[in-house]
């Protein structure tokens, strides 16, 4: 009876959504008032209904409802609860269902906090979210009802993927899909700006903070990814260019390109087209990664549940929403009017610059995760392309983009003076190549030409960061008040840039400088490596929940003085029959020590991998930093108080005009 | 108005890039065994320890080998039809039970049917690597000399055994007398 009121929600929600659609954007089209105001209660009656599912489908997995397909396929018994609440979005379905519930709360968050908006075109950003809903609730309702009942019941369920049972994928998706769908609020906003063809700065404005939200969580979700592949796994991997990770990427490095381009449409009134295109660009990397992730047309160690029915009708809706928005584009974009004029030596043209690397960066990123397709669908057969191709082609792009943030975080916006900027470039820039070149060469014993070139590029875009920083408190008298007096978003910046330095720091020395080894070891061994000596003290079984295990203890010594215990496991989860590894991690800021537990041998040994990882930390920690710099950017008083003091464009009631003869 | 429609032109190009991509199958891998011989083994059967299976057993026919185990759900899915299929068409067909507990096996088997000839125990899993299966169940057609001549990964549906590998068998045993 439950589920079936789960289905039944599902369905009411589908109708809001439909209404939530239909209504508002007929409305803002006619001047139709009532029709408009029905944007929010519909929005609101949605996200109830989708709520409502959502819960239902906790409860059934909580409850162990084996009649339900889908929690018959992911749950068990003995899962512990935790992974039974997470393993709701564990599979496709669920995934489906997380997806239009934090669309639906977006588009809530939207209808709240946009109340100054003007009402055409707030009833036009809910109505384009609310056909984004239309079209992913019939998706789940036709091809992946998480309520299908499954007879006869079995007794017990197939369990969650181990892989997935992990506190890092608690909170991962829906992390990830708050980015992923987040993105819908810019599209709904371009779109919106298109549909009334009110192509100003507005618009930009408006949607600026929603995107640096949607960005930021993004970033969050990629690095939560990257450190449960890096400790799930067993490998110690923390970035595989897997397939699903790109599809994650893609966006992020669009969602980069965007909030960037947005900085320059707001302030300037520039690139207009090409935000939108951007903006367009991005929620249809968020349905590509879905299709990519849910279709099966590519094979990756995540696609868990595929099925090329589903990827039609994703394949459609992508058709539908970004054929749809390219055509009203190549429609709308030429009325466009130009206007703020700037200089090639202005931070326009670094912006302008960057979006473009951005995106041929998330072209290469594209090409190598579409070519196996490409190469299968001309006969050349089946392959994959593996990390050579990435890090050969997509480093050498990341250098201009480097070198280019620290020349626009320094140059003025509209018109620079070439001799100012280079005056106050000229000595971080040999700075930071002295000062990366020693460090490399102090520190470091090999790869010195690489390791150097990373450190050099991550002191360039801090310093040159600090120093557009110190230059903005100088131009005021009192010092300690221009710290008050910088925009928040300014410092967002700065924090966000900084981050990114210490995630190239990260990076660089990591996948430079990390060594393992492979070694049999049986109870008493030790083993000198990486300065440390390892002791493998005890191998013992050890019971879980859901899986058996060998556990082995790792006594871990730097020049006689105890550091730590290690603990890595061999596990079977026992439904699935299937074998994880829990690696044993110790970590500081500079490295981690990094244990995992291969295959038993003969007499009582095991093989063991063992890692020194110098600076992994660095890359999820600079990760951290853009998180919060999103953060700060986000919520800049700028847009708090233009939401407060904004003067809502009311309609004349009799009014049978056009709706954008009322834009101001 | 060109400049504008490039974007939705590339987009058209991709959509119909994913189009054809949809029709490639994800699960054709191409094994590197066709027209191999099959891997030798010589493993205790599943009822008794003391009785072995060889591959040479197996040679002078065509035949099939079904890689499966107890702990394996979509196993259970293409059972019914291997009995149906094994009753019906008189088929060679030998199980590779893989990685699994002889009683579990033993009951599977009692529970829901026997359609195997013999089913081969693989408590190690060792041959199945020689076989190089990486996803539970998967199908072996060998020919009369012991060549693998075709390999399905997953369970085999009503068409994969009425379109593919009946026909196949057939077309085997013909050029076999």
């Amino acid at each position: 009876m439950i589920p079936e009121l789960g289905n039944f929600s599902l369905i009411l929600a589908l109708a809001m959504a439909i209404i939530q659609t239909l209504f508002p954007i007929t409305g803002a089209a006619n001047g139709n008032l009532a029709w408009m105001s029905l944007a929010r209660p519909a929005a609101w009656l949605q996200f109830l209904f989708v709520t409502l599912s959502f819960i239902i489908l906790i409860y059934l997995f909580l409850t162990n409802d084996f009649s339900v397909s889908y929690v018959a396929q992911n749950s068990n018994s003995l899962l512990p609860a935790i992974y039974r609440f997470s393993a709701v979005w564990g599979a496709h379905e669920g995934s489906l269902l997380l997806w239009v519930f934090i669309l639906s709360l977006w588009t809530v968050a939207v209808s709240f906090y946009s109340k100054r908006l003007p009402l055409y075109f707030l009833a036009r950003v809910i109505g384009v979210m609310g056909s984004v809903s239309v079209g992913f609730l019939l998706f789940m309702l036709f091809t992946s009802n998480p309520f299908d009942r499954l007879l006869p019941t079995p007794a017990d369920g197939s369990d969650l993927n181990p892989l997935l049972q992990d506190p890092g994928l608690i909170i991962h998706p829906p992390m990830l899909y708050m980015g992923y769908v987040g993105f819908s609020v810019a599209f709904g906003f371009a779109i919106a700006a298109l549909l009334g063809g009110n192509l100003d700065t507005n618009w930009a404005r408006w949607s600026r903070p929603w995107t640096l939200l949607a960005w930021l969580f993004l970033t969050l979700g990629i690095a939560l990814g990257s450190w449960w592949a890096y400790y799930e796994l067993g490998w110690g991997g923390w970035w595989f260019w897997d397939p699903v990770e790109n599809a994650s990427f893609m966006p992020w490095l669009i969602g980069t390109a965007l909030i960037h381009s947005f900085a320059a449409t707001e302030k300037r009134d520039v690139f207009k087209n090409w935000t939108i295109l951007l903006a367009i660009c991005v929620f249809a990397l968020s349905l590509l990664g879905t299709f990519l992730v849910r279709s099966g047309v590519l094979t990756s160690v995540h696609a868990f549940a595929t099925d090329p029915e589903r990827g039609i009708f994703i394949l459609v809706l992508l058709g539908f929403f970004v054929g749809g928005s390219l055509l009203l584009y190549a429609l709308r974009a030429p009325t466009t009017t130009r206007s703020g004029q700037f200089k090639l030596c202005s931070r326009e043209t670094f912006l302008l610059f960057n979006s473009v690397l951005l995106l041929v960066a998330m072209l290469t990123v594209l090409l190598g995760t579409l070519y196996p397709l490409i190469a299968e669908t001309i006969g050349v057969g089946k392959l994959s392309v593996g990390a050579p191709y990435f890090n050969a082609v997509f480093i050498p792009i990341m250098m201009p983009i480097i070198i280019m943030i620290g020349i626009g975080a320094i140059v003025r916006w509209r018109q620079d003076d070439a001799v100012r900027v280079w005056k106050q470039l000229r000595i971080l820039f040999v700075g930071s190549i002295c000062i990366g070149t020693a460090l490399g060469i102090l520190f470091f014993d090999d790869h010195l030409f690489r390791t150097s070139v990373g450190i050099v590029a991550a002191l360039w875009v801090l310093t040159t960061s600090c120093s557009a920083l110190l230059a903005r408190i100088k131009q005021h008298q009192h010092k300690l008040l221009a710290l008050r007096m910088i925009p928040r978003g300014f410092y967002g910046m700065t924090i966000a840039h900084i981050g990114f330095a210490v995630t190239i720091i990260g990076i660089t020395i990591t996948s430079q400088h990390s060594v393992d080894i492979h070694q049999r070891m049986a109870p008493g061994d030790s083993i000198e490596f990486a300065d440390y000596s390892f002791q493998l003290e005890a191998l013992r079984p050890v019971s879980g929940p859901n899986f058996q295990a060998t556990e082995a203890v790792v006594k871990v010594m730097k020049n006689g003085i105890y550091i730590t215990k290690l603990r890595s496991q061999k596990r079977i989860y026992s439904v699935r029959n299937m074998p994880m590894t829990e690696a044993g991690i110790h970590s500081n800021l500079v490295r981690d020590i990094y244990i995992s537990l291969g295959e038993p041998l003969e007499n009582n040994a095991w093989s063991i991998r063992l890692y020194h990882k110098p600076f992994v930390r660095w890359i999820w920690l600079g990760a951290i930093f853009m998180a919060i710099g999103g953060l700060l950017a986000a919520t800049d008083r700028r847009y708090r108080f233009n939401i407060q003091h904004q003067k809502t464009v009311s309609l004349p009631r009799s009014s049978g005009s056009p709706v954008s003869a009322n834009i101001k | 108005m060109i400049r504008y429609l490039l974007p939705l032109g590339l987009f058209i190009g991709l959509i119909i890039l994913f189009v054809f991509g949809l029709q490639n199958d994800p699960r054709r891998v191409p094994s590197p065994l066709i027209g191999k011989p099959a891997p030798i083994f010589n493993l205790p059967t599943l009822e008794s320890a003391d009785v072995k299976l060889r591959l040479d057993d197996l040679k002078g026919k065509v035949s099939l080998i079904n890689v499966w185990a107890s702990w394996c759900a979509a196993c259970r899915i293409e059972h019914p039809l291997l009995i149906d299929a094994a009753n019906k068409n008189a088929l060679n067909l030998y199980g590779l039970n893989y990685k699994d507990k002889r009683e579990d096996a033993r009951r599977w088997l009692h529970q829901l049917g026997d359609p195997y000839i013999k089913s081969a125990f693989d408590q190690s899993g060792k041959t199945g690597i020689d076989y190089g299966v990486y996803g539970v169940p998967e199908t072996f057609v060998l020919d009369d000399a012991g060549i693998i001549r075709y390999k399905h990964i997953g369970p085999l549906s009503k068409q994969d055994m009425d379109d593919i590998i009946l026909p196949l068998i057939k077309q085997l045993e013909a050029t076999a007398s």
